[in-house]
């Protein structure tokens, strides 16, 4: 087992390579050179040129990059154009608002959907196999951040009871475990839910409905076993193919909240991502999409690993 | 297939059932026969194609300047005199600014999965017919784009690039090739495995010809299949992207670009702040339909 979770975490190695190119090479599509982004117009070129010497950028590409690899490495992301702070630092904090928020939608759409799936697999009325599909559907086809305002517009503005945007009251910038931000989750909570609550639930749904027409199944019925303790063998056979999907999900859920944070104002990655462009904080824009997707990647590994794991059916070759 | 993210999830292989009488007609005349007994295929097709009629007929629609400004007529509610779906927040007509809309909202959603088709199919099926070096090649550097969740990827890469409509289509074309490529490449060497295959190969028959006449009829299916259930996904992500401010620039009537500046009037005019939103809804929902239908009817199994 360990030596096969050694062999993925080699085998990351080159796509973890591309990766950092690729991130490296963000800054060089930009239109105009780096530098152009933070001096004015008619700066002379002489401070141009100071500046280009001071970030580097006056080397050739390869030099450059192996130059910000080496200082990547060792966990220095650069500063930040905009606010002068480090981006490693700006990063880490967001990054920790992020995953809250991530951690809430997932096991609210994680439990909905197993709820929702298993008991339309089991249903024997079409209705209720029907309502839950049309969930699956909507929740799959619904643009979220659209959702995010109508949620907003119902709640925070015809009904008053949920705050519209932000983290907390007034000028909390981090999460701390009350009522008052527990409150601000709500309507970002459910409004990044909504995918995976459609993704998981469809493949909840089939995968149980596919376990369910096993023959261990009905041996289990003919041996006389009781429905709930039949359940568990059909949920414990449908579990790892789940599990895998809501991981990947989870994943996305991180990389992918920017357009509900936006709506939200929640001081994220995503909204930190979205600033920064704005700015042009170029060093910002690279460190974020760097550590989501390093993120995103062990992430992805852990699903993989679990998943192995967990089903002794998936060969470990 | 579902969105991740939206989503771009693959679920698992796709299985391809061989048919050698490649792309034989009866074949896609029994895939027309069965889409055309499937109600809510036929439902959402007319829905679609009345909004994409709609879009294209738009100039010719008798319909209100959509960039005509009024400071006197701004944010009327829904059922106004001569703006019977209101008025934005330049006073602009609503009903035509949504109508317009379509134009740009479909465009951008649908051209990147059709460039990301040609471009990522092809590559799938030349990485997965030809295999060895060529694969590892190919299947490796999509890894590399697996590794960024796809809203990510879209955003960092427009971000990067800077608004504007062919930034837009560029970063999304990007995202969507990964995933077809993987789809194409893992069909295209199943159906590569099969007998008729070989059979062909000691016929002396060229490669181009097994892959067009041989490989091509049965991977097709599976490829488009995917694809279509992708193009909810990009309409999602394009209207995001312009609700962010990467994609299309004001003033030109797009949805997410709608969603976005109608933002201010959600204390004063809730309803018509939302209905942007609406017409993606309906759209991505079609889309998504239309393409679990065309699963259906071709008999593809993901």
């Amino acid at each position: 087992m360990l030596l096969y979770a050694l062999r993925r975490l080699i085998y990351l190695v080159p796509v973890a390579f591309g990766v950092s190119l690729l991130v490296f090479a963000l800054v060089h599509l930009a239109p105009g050179d780096p530098i152009s982004a933070i001096v004015p117009p008619d700066a002379p070129k002489e401070v141009v040129d100071k500046l280009k010497e001071y970030y580097g950028f006056d080397k050739p590409l390869p030099v450059q990059y192996l130059r910000w690899l080496g200082v990547t490495l060792t966990g220095d992301l650069g500063t930040s154009i905009g606010t002068g702070r480090s981006v490693a630092t700006e990063v880490g904090s967001a990054f920790g608002n992020t995953i809250i928020l991530a951690i809430a939608a997932t096991l609210f759409a994680f439990t909905l959907a197993v709820i929702l799936g298993t008991s339309a697999a089991y249903a024997k009325s079409r209705i209720v196999d029907r309502l839950v599909t049309l969930i699956s559907l909507i929740g799959v086809s619904v643009p979220h951040f659209w959702l995010a305002i109508v949620l907003v517009i119902i709640f925070a503005v015809e009904l008053g009871v949920l705050p519209p945007m932000g983290i907390g009251p007034e000028n909390s910038t981090g999460w701390t475990f009350d009522r008052a931000h527990l409150a601000h989750m709500v309507l970002p909570t459910i409004a990044l839910s909504v995918i995976p609550l459609g993704v998981v639930t469809r493949t909840v749904r089939s995968t149980v409905k596919e376990t369910l027409s096993m023959e261990f199944v009905t041996a289990l019925q003919a041996k006389g076993m009781r429905d709930s303790r039949i359940l568990l063998h059909v949920l414990k056979n449908a579990a790892p193919t789940c599990l895998a999907v809501m991981g990947l999900q989870a994943g996305n859920l991180i990389g992918g909240s920017i357009l509900i944070e936006t709506v939200f104002a929640w001081p994220g990655t995503g909204f930190l991502l979205n600033s920064a462009i704005f700015r042009r904080d170029l060093p910002i824009l690279q460190g974020t999409t760097l550590v989501l997707a390093g993120f995103f990647m062990l992430l992805n590994l852990t699903v993989d690993i679990i998943q192995t794991m967990v089903d002794p059916r998936i060969k470990r070759g | 297939m579902a969105l991740q993210s939206p989503s771009l999830d693959i679920g698992g292989a796709v299985l391809v059932t061989p048919k050698p009488t490649a792309g034989g007609r009866g074949y896609w005349q029994s895939v027309g026969r069965r889409l055309r007994r499937d109600p809510v295929t036929l439902v959402c097709a007319a829905i679609l194609i009345l909004l994409v009629l709609a879009s294209i007929a738009a100039p010719y629609l008798y319909l209100a300047d959509p960039y005509k400004t009024s400071m006197i007529r701004r944010l009327y509610p829904l059922g106004s005199p001569n703006h019977w779906l209101g008025t934005d927040e330049l006073g602009r007509d609503m009903f035509a600014r949504l109508i317009y809309g379509g134009r740009l909202s479909l465009f951008m959603g649908v051209t990147p999965v059709v460039c990301a088709l040609l471009i990522g199919g092809s590559l799938g099926i030349l990485a997965g017919f030809v295999g060895g070096k060529t694969n590892m090649a190919i299947m490796r550097i999509m890894d590399v784009f697996y590794a960024f969740p796809s809203v990510l990827l879209a955003i960092s890469l427009s971000g990067a690039l800077g608004a504007g409509t062919e930034n837009t289509l560029l970063s999304l074309t990007l995202v969507f090739i990964p995933p077809i490529c993987r789809v194409s490449e893992s069909v295209t060497t199943q159906v590569r495995g099969f007998d008729f295959v070989d059979a062909a190969k000691a016929s002396g028959a060229s490669a181009f010809t097994i892959v067009r006449v041989h490989v091509l009829g049965n991977v097709l299916g599976p490829i488009l299949v995917y694809a279509t259930s992708l193009i909810s996904v990009a309409i999602i992500l394009a209207a995001g992207l312009s609700f962010l401010g990467l994609g299309v620039k004001p003033p030109e009537p797009e949805w997410g670009l709608m969603l976005n500046t109608l933002r201010q009037a959600i204390y004063v005019n809730p309803v018509l702040a939302a209905l942007p939103g609406v017409m993606i809804f309906i759209t991505s929902i079609c889309f998504n339909l239309m393409s679990d239908g065309l699963r259906a009817a071709m008999d593809v199994k993901a």
